[in-house]
């Protein structure tokens, strides 16, 4: 191990009543990847942004090569050699990748002396980029070695990502792997946050685990078990699935047939001949990397939007192509969007006005005022039946943390006892123990004769949940086939190439 | 064939406060903010300025004082978005209705009253081209300053660091945070820079294009400069092609009441504004939303801390 790059001590920082951070500490050593490990929630990202000087520590000290310093600001972390690769990336979309990387590195502009540093820079560590895309044509991957060159450019002796491989294929990941390596056998240390328990013990050579605030454990991840490293970060005993017992499947109630949509915007991705049945009874999942389709697909099924060029949508056997959402969902169909705040529900609305967003469409909530005995009584078992932690008996939607907000918006569809249900990435942003929560709800939704579809960027949710799944690329989706038929390498290959690979196909 | 080099010259001196306040706003919401005070800030430019020129008898200082006063407008609809974080399509509404009272307040000992004019400046030789010598090398010092402005500006946004930082604010108020941009003293610039070249345009109204104040007349230039920048899509060749386009309707409509063109007049005045509507609906239906526009325009920008 090399010399110590950072020390930080008693950190602790409070957001009102919440201790996001409470007396953290934790070392980092040139040559190192660390692991920080943790729930959502449990303080990574605000430590994090405490390091990268976005946020300031309410007590603590931070040193960095043994002296102590304060970082009141991006610019000045960065001058004490810190790096950061944001989760949700920092990009700018209508920009070049060149000029991405000029933006924060100062004095400079995107011109042909900066492009020569940055391709030596992209040829050292192996990162194939096109300098003169804009960004939102890239890929995830892509995206994501711009944003790494971007910190790299600054000679970082200390770099952060969080959350690296969340968008990536398995492919981009090793390569993202081998780039780490490269950069920590030259001696920077690497803050590598994660919840990918298998990709931290296969990188890090020390974690640091995170629950409720507080650092629980500093272990070294090579020996202990995946198992006992989700121990630690959830506090008991992770939840498994109970799988459903076997039930016979139904009449099938999603119907895709040839469905093409036009591509929506500057940035949409076109659906090409879609096909798809989900029965009574079953579970399909669409796996797939983000932004091949996904939004477009959920928005065609739901009625939201798509220009459909050609082909149906079925929903209980009645062709619902050109019908709005509330006739689908007078169907029997309910819908969970991505978006849990401002989609599927209204950020500053009480949970018993958040009922009225969808079961206006199919009961009776009073003629001529509002029936809010209803609703109220309506959010009460939601919020009951689903394990709906709430700082009030009828808060507001936005003073939800995400975990138990989609635990009321998947409830609040199952309460209307739906046939179809489509959830647009159901555990997105969500901890374990909710995660578990939702995937149970729904297996048992199946299991009572409904027909789940569930579009997820999570391959292992995809597949824990699934009797089936099919694969998203490139708008085109690749024939559902049984989860025991296929292996994660034979999806990776489906995720990356699409179904039949095409050269030069987008 | 005489006629050439005088119409196209009074074309010019139609356009050039168009496009001045046009620049400022463009530079604004480069940066993300939407500042739909244009109007406002023109008006109380035009009063201050002509007060102030008529107050030190100095057309030139008349104009100073009229940039300063459309940034001085300015100043408070930043104080506004920037630090309450208000609505800024609400806050640039009430910015012009309070700089169309507030211009009234201020011209108001001075209506009626005229101004000699600034004496041209002729570029030496080129002055000397026949027709283009005397539509483009003979002209007021604004005028020339307002072909610098193109320049800066164009150079300014896509080739200067501080251009490269002021876009990158407006694309992604969100992502320029999280890189450690000050983002609201960029945009503090980008607005106090729209408000003095609006100020400006207000002050060559009323000191070198009509000579005189009376209230209201700004006369909706500044919603048309607001249209211009939607109509450039974010390019700065296609704003300045949009604001000669308008001062040459402008003139025609002149003309036009004059009994030259066989078209009613009062059509020929609504010209303008016609073709204001009809370059909006042609950019909307062209089907790209919200095409060229910066990313974050319009969205009012809170950081956690």
């Amino acid at each position: 191990m090399g010399p110590e790059r950072i020390r930080l001590s008693g950190i602790t920082k409070a957001f009102g009543a919440l201790k996001a951070n409470d007396h953290v500490d934790l070392t980092l050593h040139a040559g190192e990847i660390h692991a920080l490990l943790g729930e959502n929630g449990a303080g990574k990202s605000t430590l994090m942004k405490i390091l990268y000087g976005l946020l300031r520590p309410d007590s603590g000290e931070i040193r960095i090569n043994g002296q102590r310093v304060s970082l009141p600001s991006p610019q000045a972390a960065r001058a004490q050699g810190i790096g950061m690769v944001f989760q949700h990336f920092s990009l700018f979309e209508d920009f070049t990748a060149l000029e991405n990387i000029a933006i924060p590195l100062d004095g400079r502009i995107a011109d042909a002396a900066l492009r020569a540093e940055v391709e030596a820079k992209a040829r050292h560590f192996g990162l194939a980029i096109a300098l003169d895309r804009p960004v939102h044509t890239l890929s995830a991957g892509e995206r994501q070695r711009i944003e790494i060159l971007r910190a790299l450019m600054q000679e970082p002796q200390v770099l952060i990502l969080d959350e690296p491989t969340s968008v990536l294929t398995p492919d981009e990941a090793e390569a993202l792997f081998a780039t780490l390596d490269t950069l920590a056998g030259e001696g920077a240390g690497i803050l590598f946050i994660s919840h990918k328990l298998e990709e931290v013990r296969r990188l890090c050579s020390r974690a640091t685990i995170l629950r409720g605030g507080k650092v629980v454990a500093e272990t070294d991840p090579r020996i202990v078990s995946a198992a006992e490293l989700a121990a630690l970060m959830v506090g008991e005993g992770v939840l498994d699935l109970r799988p459903a017992a076997d039930h016979a499947l139904g009449e099938p109630m999603l119907r895709l047939d040839g469905l093409s949509v036009a591509p929506e915007g500057v940035h949409g991705v076109a659906l090409r001949d879609i096909n798809l049945t989900v029965q009574a009874g079953e579970v399909v999942a669409i796996a797939g990397v983000a932004g091949n389709g996904q939004s477009e697909l959920y928005a065609v099924i739901s009625g939201e939007g798509g220009r459909v060029t050609s082909g149906q949508v079925r929903i209980a056997g009645q062709d619902v192509t050109r019908r709005d959402i509330n006739a689908r969902r007078a169907l029997g169909a309910a819908f969970v969007p991505e978006a849990r705040l401002g989609q599927a529900t209204l950020p500053q609305g009480p949970l018993s006005e958040n009922v009225i967003l969808s079961w206006h469409a199919t009961e009776s909530l009073g003629r001529w005022l509002l029936d809010t005995v209803r609703t109220g009584a309506v959010a009460r078992r939601v919020i009951e039946r689903f394990d709906v932690r709430t700082p009030s008996a009828d808060p507001q939607a936005a003073q939800l943390s995400g975990g138990n907000l989609q635990k009321y918006v998947v409830g609040r569809e199952i309460e209307r006892k739906p046939r179809l249900m489509i959830v647009d990435q159901p555990s997105w942003g969500v901890d374990a123990r909710a995660a578990t929560h939702i995937r149970q709800t729904l297996l048992d939704l199946a299991a009572e004769g409904a027909a789940v579809l569930v579009i997820s960027q999570d391959l292992d949710e995809a597949m824990a949940m699934a009797d089936r799944i099919a694969v998203m690329h490139g708008g085109h989706l690749s024939a559902a086939r049984p989860v025991s038929a296929l292996s994660r390498a034979e999806i990776g290959l489906l995720m990356t190439q699409g179904e039949s690979p095409v050269r030069g196909a987008a | 064939m005489e006629m050439l080099p005088f119409i196209l010259a009074t074309v010019f001196t139609a356009a050039t406060p168009l496009l001045i306040a046009a620049l400022g706003e463009h530079v604004t919401e480069r940066a993300g903010v939407l500042n739909l005070g244009v109007e406002g800030m023109m008006i109380v430019g035009a009063a201050t300025g002509f007060a102030a020129a008529v107050l030190t008898d100095s057309s030139v200082l008349g104009i100073l004082a009229g940039a300063l006063a459309g940034m001085a407008l300015s100043a408070v609809f930043a104080l506004m978005v920037l630090v309450f974080a208000t609505n800024q399509v609400a806050t640039g509404l009430a910015l012009t209705i309070m700089g169309l009272g507030l211009a009234g307040l201020i011209g108001q000992g001075f209506v009626g009253q005229p101004r000699a004019a600034i004496p041209p400046v002729k570029i030496p030789l080129l002055s000397e081209i026949p027709v283009l010598g005397k539509a483009i090398f003979t002209g007021d010092f604004v005028f020339f300053l307002s072909l610098a402005l193109i320049g800066f500006v164009a150079w300014g946004l896509n080739r200067s660091r501080f251009g490269l930082l002021l876009r990158a604010v407006g694309e992604s108020h969100g992502s320029a945070h999280a890189l450690g941009l000050p983002v609201k003293r960029i945009r503090l610039v980008a607005i106090l820079f729209g408000g003095l070249l609006a100020g400006l345009a207000g002050a060559y109204l009323s000191l070198i294009y009509t000579r005189f104040w009376s209230p209201g007349m700004s006369a909706g230039r500044g919603w048309i400069a607001l249209a211009l920048v939607v109509f450039a899509a974010g390019h700065v060749w296609r704003l300045v092609l949009g604001a000669y386009l308008f001062g040459g309707i402008t003139v025609a409509q002149l003309h036009a009441q004059a009994g030259a063109i066989g078209l009613p007049s009062q059509f020929l005045s609504a010209l303008p504004y016609l073709m204001t509507i009809a370059a909006l609906l042609f950019l909307s239906i062209s089907g790209r939303k919200g095409a060229g526009a910066a990313g974050s325009l319009g969205q009012p920008f809170v950081p956690e801390r």
